[in-house]
């Protein structure tokens, strides 16, 4: 290999290793309909809290909570977590029933670089609303050793 | 057996929203990372925690590799008669435990 294609083939290299942004955006696309079978979220309902800047993507505290009464004819059934730059689309579903009272859930994530958080919530009636944050990381999480 | 710590309260009123914290003790391994010798480290996770109130489900939660490690939820039940709340996680390589705690309801 002469140095020309070493060159090439470092370039190419880098062009693999991150992921495109636009193929990113399709899975998570494809993810967001695999849990509202089709549906389209809006906008609104759900606070989704995260710190704008953390320092360590390997134990990030976020909250989500959506407003509901939480009665058997008006709650939330479900809060899936997305994101949209770790190795996996998926953060945690969470399932609540009219006896949780409430549907805020906090939790603790890994985030592998600075990206962008999408809550999905389910109602009890068969709507889906939606809520995004945007959070820079500096210290990756998933792929170092903690 | 992994060491949990569950803060849930003994007592409550009747119709009160209580506040459950849990935590469990599991490297939650993403299948993501390379080990010391450089291979990928299979995944083990806990995928599944439920938390019963008198035996009907009243939270429960899926859980992916993007969980940090030593998986930490918070969430609310309503109080509504004293009873007891067992707590279950489940995952990878046939993982399952179980907690219980009573909540005496005034």
């Amino acid at each position: 290999m002469d140095r020309r294609q070493l060159i090439f083939a470092g370039v190419a290299l880098c062009g693999v290793a991150p992921r495109p942004a636009d193929a990113a955006s399709a899975e998570l696309e494809g993810a967001v309909r695999d849990f509202t079978g089709g549906a389209v979220p809006r906008d609104g309902r759900v606070r989704l809290d995260v710190a704008p800047l953390v320092e360590n993507g390997n134990t990030v505290p976020i909250s989500v909570a959506v407003e509901s009464p939480m009665t058997e004819a008006d709650h939330v059934s479900a809060i899936a977590v997305f994101n949209t730059r770790n190795p996996q689309r998926d953060v945690a579903i969470f399932h609540f029933t009219p006896r949780s009272g409430r549907a805020a859930v906090s939790t603790r994530i890994r985030l592998a670089t600075s990206q962008t958080l999408v809550a999905v919530a389910r109602m009890s009636d068969g709507t889906y609303w939606t809520a995004q944050s945007a959070v820079i990381v500096t210290l990756a999480g998933c792929i170092e050793e903690s | 057996m992994a060491r949990t710590l569950i803060d849930a309260p003994a007592s409550a009123k009747r119709g009160d929203i209580v506040e459950i914290r849990m935590l469990i003790a599991h490297a939650m391994e993403s299948g993501h990372r390379a080990g010391p010798n450089g291979n990928v480290l299979p995944r083990d996770i806990i995928t599944r925690f439920s938390c019963r109130y008198d035996g009907e489900l009243v939270f429960s939660a899926d859980l992916y590799p993007a969980i940090a490690a030593n998986p930490y939820i918070a969430f609310r039940t309503r109080a509504t008669e004293s009873g007891t709340l067992v707590f279950t996680w489940e995952g990878d390589n046939g993982f399952a435990q179980t907690e219980t705690r009573t909540i005496t309801v005034t």
